[in-house]
């Protein structure tokens, strides 16, 4: 099992979607929301994610799929 | 050291020990030091500081590191170099240049690293290692080296040759990582929290920018001490930084604010105004829009030492820009160019390109009136031309080229006049 901490920025026309809510249907993840930022024209949720890490990489693989951007919490790590 | 006293989260203001740490585990927001300001107040003194040696060390009783255990290679006290000739280009009567190219690996991260280096060899780590795509790879490489630590550099393997040269020199493992930049992005953010506990053979690895993040952010503060400093103890008028994280220059803002708190400046009224790429200017876009709402981009620019799409700090930033009524602007590749060339030609400090979105960007901000004439204002170049000179190469005039007599150089020599005159 691993625990794994990320940001999901979610374009505008996904605000609405229950995105995180099909993620833990869809896939054996525990989600649990820590802080978010949600307007009429954009969202961005931090979060983490508990399961089986091939699981957790499936369900993100998923969740970028759909648009959603997904960043590390600490945001980019590549510095230049 | 002593007066640092724990790590506060940014959003939630929990506490914790000085320990390894980044993210808050309640809320996931950011960890900083936090101060015991009273204590420091009774006992550190502008004299005091200049009894210190000249390099970012002379600042430790305002850094959460041990100067016992300093990885010191030198870094930090560069020139404060004044911009007559820049000036007098843009109208303004008053400019100055800090010019940290002077840092021993050529670039502000050496402030950064020395800090996050001697604080990981305080925690007991036994290797530091970072992702990066020059600047950071390179003093993390030689402060790595004259710590006796090893050193992991994570680089996109797409990574052009002569970038790598400057961190495998010092002896650093360089891993070319197959995969797109978020790909690299993540697998190294699951690293730090892995290997921080043990690799699997047996050694500790502090990521310098990840869970070395709260110490290492505050190397960026000497930034502030030093042109304070460097300006007779007072704090300029008006600040042009780069942004890429935005973290320097949040930290150059935290450190005024501290010399003030401490009665070593008066209050300061500095506007902060923060330049990027156009190509990769998040905070720019959000400042522009009156908005404190980032949205992450894909970089697309040369400026590469400050293509950060999803920065870190890019919140604080706009929080610093509105509290001192500085500004953002964002130059585009061609404008970043022409900025190198003409702090070059007109200074003979020749920058990275960070440096020429800076330049760029101060002379937009002259030009439109939002730097007054006669505001004593600081530029910040961080990092050297030397680096990045592919950026700049076609915009320059080819030599002459001539036979080894005196008709040959007097023949080119006129067809270059005859050339400039048309």
């Amino acid at each position: 099992m691993a625990k794994q901490r990320v940001k999901f920025t979610f374009p505008q026309e996904l605000i609405t979607l229950p995105i995180i809510y099909e993620l833990g249907k869809q896939f054996s993840i525990v989600t649990n929301v820590r802080r978010a930022d949600v307007t009429e024209d954009r969202g961005w949720v931090v979060l983490e994610m508990d399961g089986d890490i091939a699981e957790i990489e499936r369900g993100l693989e998923w969740v970028a799929a759909k648009g959603v951007r997904v960043d590390p919490v600490q945001g980019d790590i590549v510095e230049g | 050291m002593p007066y640092a006293k724990a790590l506060r989260c940014r959003e939630c203001g929990r506490e914790y020990n000085l320990e390894p740490l980044h993210v808050c585990e309640f809320c996931f927001g950011p960890l900083e030091v936090a101060y015991d300001y009273e204590a420091m107040h009774r006992n550190l003194t502008r004299e005091s500081i200049e009894r210190g040696p000249h390099s970012v060390w002379r600042y430790a009783d305002l850094l959460p590191a041990n100067p016992e255990y300093a990885v010191d290679i030198n870094a930090g006290f560069t020139p404060l170099v004044r911009g007559r000739n820049l000036g007098e280009h843009l109208g303004l009567k008053n400019l100055w240049i800090k010019n940290d190219c002077a840092n021993p690996t050529w670039s502000f991260k050496d402030r950064v690293v020395t800090v996050a280096a001697t604080k990981a060899r305080e925690f007991g780590f036994d290797t530091l290692a970072c992702a990066s795509t020059g600047n950071l790879a390179n003093s993390v490489s030689a402060h790595a080296a004259a710590a006796g630590l090893e050193a992991y550099v994570f680089i996109p393997s797409d990574l052009e040759r002569g970038k790598i040269v400057g961190s495998s020199v010092y002896g650093a493992t360089l891993v070319a990582v197959d995969g797109n930049y978020d790909d690299v992005n993540r697998l190294c953010s699951e690293l730090a929290d892995k290997y921080q506990e043990r690799t699997p053979g047996g050694r500790r690895w502090a990521f310098v920018n990840i869970n070395m993040r709260p110490y290492y952010a505050e190397g960026s503060k000497t930034l502030g001490y030093e042109v304070a400093e460097q300006l007779g103890w007072r704090a300029p008028e008006h600040v042009v930084a780069p942004m890429a994280s935005g973290s320097l220059y949040v930290k150059i803002w935290k450190g005024l604010q501290e010399l003030a708190k401490l009665w070593l400046i008066d209050s300061v009224q500095t506007k902060m105004s923060g330049a990027q790429a156009a190509g990769c200017s998040p905070i720019v876009t959000a400042y522009e829009q009156g908005t404190m709402n980032i949205r992450p981009v894909r970089p697309k620019t040369i400026a590469k030492s400050l293509a950060i799409g999803n920065p870190a700090d890019g919140y604080y930033a706009l929080k610093v820009m509105e509290e001192s009524g500085g500004f953002g602007v964002a130059a585009d590749d061609e404008e970043i160019v022409a900025g190198i060339k003409l702090l070059a030609e007109s200074e003979g400090i020749f920058a990275e390109t960070a440096g020429g979105v800076v330049i760029a960007g101060l002379k937009k901000l002259a030009l439109s009136g939002k730097i007054a004439p006669d505001e004593l204002t600081v530029a910040y170049i961080t990092g050297s031309g030397l680096k990045t000179q592919e950026a700049i190469e076609d915009a320059l005039e080819l030599p002459l080229h001539i036979e080894p007599t005196m008709a040959s150089f007097e023949s080119a020599l006129g067809a270059r006049s005859a050339a400039a005159a048309v």
